[in-house]
């Protein structure tokens, strides 16, 4: 068959040399090159005492956002669980009752907010998909590792942000 | 013999011991710095400052994990394999001479524990005796597994016991003598056998990893096709006394190693630094401790060089290991044995 493009080799099984032949020159290649990595800067990142270095846009540990008066702003529409591919987020969704005002910022809430962070790849997507500004991936927390499944499912507990209660000017 | 003496040759033999196993032990620690290092990385770091402690660590482990016995297996050979094992590793260091003799309050130490006039054939005749440990374990375990790493051990160990004691009868047609310690003084200074056996050398340092089961011939345990070999039903300390009987085995092929080609415990310079010293007796006492620190860095340099080999070459396939130790290793040794006799000759006629 004519070559579809010119770059078509002919392969061709060549003798070995006698250097080639006899492995001490090529096991003495090898060890300069092993050596060479011996002193090479080594890759590694003490873990817990060092991190990595994130990119600014680094996707990390989600957040359900307050606004400026503490509110929770999350309203339970359920948008950022739609557009979640990875069917990561469930909520169920509650009535703000009289008196509540100071707690949530819309007439409906979340009662429940969970992301399984076993589903969840970290994609962004809910971030986007939120009308209300309320979840956002946190650039300096991940999930850390845990022996038990279901502590992997984070509850509001662990999503909100805690209140802020000293004022910071 | 005294019974100072003896009490010296105890306390010796002990210290020997001692800083057999103590190498040994570290040796594994080694092994992970350097296999790290190689690849870019740090290895053990976190037991002990520079994890140091890590080995420590190892033998905890292997110490509190379950000593298992499978059902189906030969109960008392099971646990004779390590045994033995173990035993012929430790043995074999008894006669190689890791310094000349001390002169302490007029009685002269030598630093050797058994000065016997066969110290090669001791050598070989027990380390030749190592592979039965790994025979009897393979063997005793019941898997098949075991049993190709158990025959390949032997099988391997046979090839190239022959090629290594070929290359040594070399050594010995130069020396004219078996003892260890004759070998060595006839080495003074810088008059190393390397210089006239490179040839000879190069087939024994071949067969010493072959003996020591190092890659790339550690095919009795390749962990790839056989699981671990010999030792695939062995758990607990029964698997560290086979993994640090294979360190003992470096420890000692690295000695037999410097002491036959390197000049043992002689160092270049070594006479100049005898005669820089007034007082003879204190100089024979610091040129012997320079003398044993050599040894033991030649030694350590060919620990060192046993990991780094292992780190960079692959295994070698079994036909291959075959066809390397009888077609090539084999002739090799005798043309060797050809051209030392013939450079014996030479240098009889001419002077
Ligand atoms: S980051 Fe992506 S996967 Fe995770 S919860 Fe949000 S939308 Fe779902
Ligand atoms: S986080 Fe945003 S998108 Fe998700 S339910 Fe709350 S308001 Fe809607």
């Amino acid at each position: 068959m004519e070559p579809l493009s010119n770059r078509r080799k002919q392969v061709e099984k060549k003798e070995m040399t006698f250097a080639e032949r006899a492995y001490l020159p090529a096991i003495a290649q090898g060890l300069s090159i092993t050596l060479k990595h011996f002193f090479k800067k080594k890759a590694t990142i003490q873990y817990p005492e060092q991190t990595r270095e994130r990119s600014s846009v680094w996707r990390g540990l989600h957040v359900l956002k307050r606004d400026e008066e503490g509110r929770e702003r999350c309203t339970a529409c359920g948008l950022c669980a739609v557009a979640c591919p990875a069917e990561a987020i469930t909520m169920t969704a509650g009535e703000r009752k009289v008196g509540e005002e100071n707690l949530y910022r819309e007439e409906k809430y979340a009662v429940t907010y969970e992301v399984n962070m076993l589903r969840c790849i970290f994609c962004g997507l809910c971030e986007e998909a939120c009308p209300k500004a309320a979840i956002f991936l946190q650039d300096d927390k991940i999930a850390p590792a845990r022996f038990e499944r279901d502590e992997f499912i984070y509850g509001k507990d662990r999503l909100v942000e805690p209140l802020k209660t000293t004022e910071t000017k | 013999m005294e019974s100072v003496d003896l009490l010296y040759k105890a306390i010796y033999i002990l210290a020997i011991f001692g800083i057999t196993l103590l190498i040994a032990t570290y040796s594994t620690y080694f092994e992970r710095k350097i296999a790290a290092f190689i690849q870019d990385r740090v290895g053990p770091n976190r037991a002990g400052p520079a994890g140091l402690l890590q080995p420590l660590a190892d033998a905890g482990k292997l110490f509190f994990k379950e000593d298992f016995i499978p059902a189906k297996s030969n109960k008392a050979l099971f646990i004779l394999g390590p045994g033995v094992a173990m035993l012929v590793a430790t043995m074999s260091s008894a006669v190689i001479p890791f310094g000349d003799r001390l002169i302490v309050g007029g009685h002269e130490i030598v630093l050797q524990a058994i000065e016997v006039n066969i110290g090669v054939l001791y050598i070989f005749g027990v380390v030749s005796l190592g592979v039965y440990g790994l025979m009897i374990g393979g063997w005793a375990s019941n898997n098949k597994y075991s049993l190709l790493g158990a025959i390949r051990a032997a099988s391997q160990n046979i090839s190239y016991e022959l090629a290594m004691g070929l290359s040594l009868i070399a050594v010995l047609m130069m020396t004219g003598s078996l003892s260890l310690r004759e070998i060595a003084e006839q080495q003074a200074g810088f008059n190393w056998n390397i210089w006239y056996q490179p040839l000879g050398f190069i087939i024994f340092l071949v067969c010493a990893f072959a003996e020591c089961n190092r890659t790339p011939f550690d095919l009795p345990e390749s962990e790839a096709e056989l699981i671990g070999g010999y030792h695939t039903e062995y758990g607990s300390m029964k698997l560290g006394m086979y993994l640090f009987a294979e360190y003992i085995n470096i420890f000692v092929a690295s000695a037999v190693m410097s002491t036959l080609y390197f000049g043992a415990y002689n160092f270049p310079f070594m006479e100049n630094l005898r005669q820089a010293i007034s007082d003879p007796i204190l100089a024979n006492n610091v040129v012997t401790l320079v003398g044993v620190v050599a040894m033991f860095t030649k030694i350590f340099l060919f620990i060192f060089f046993f990991m780094w080999v292992r780190w960079t070459l692959p295994r070698f396939r079994y036909d291959q290991l075959m066809k390397l130790g009888w077609k090539i290793l084999i002739p090799l040794a005798i043309l060797n044995i050809i051209l030392t006799a013939g450079g014996i000759l030479l240098k009889d006629y001419l002077f």
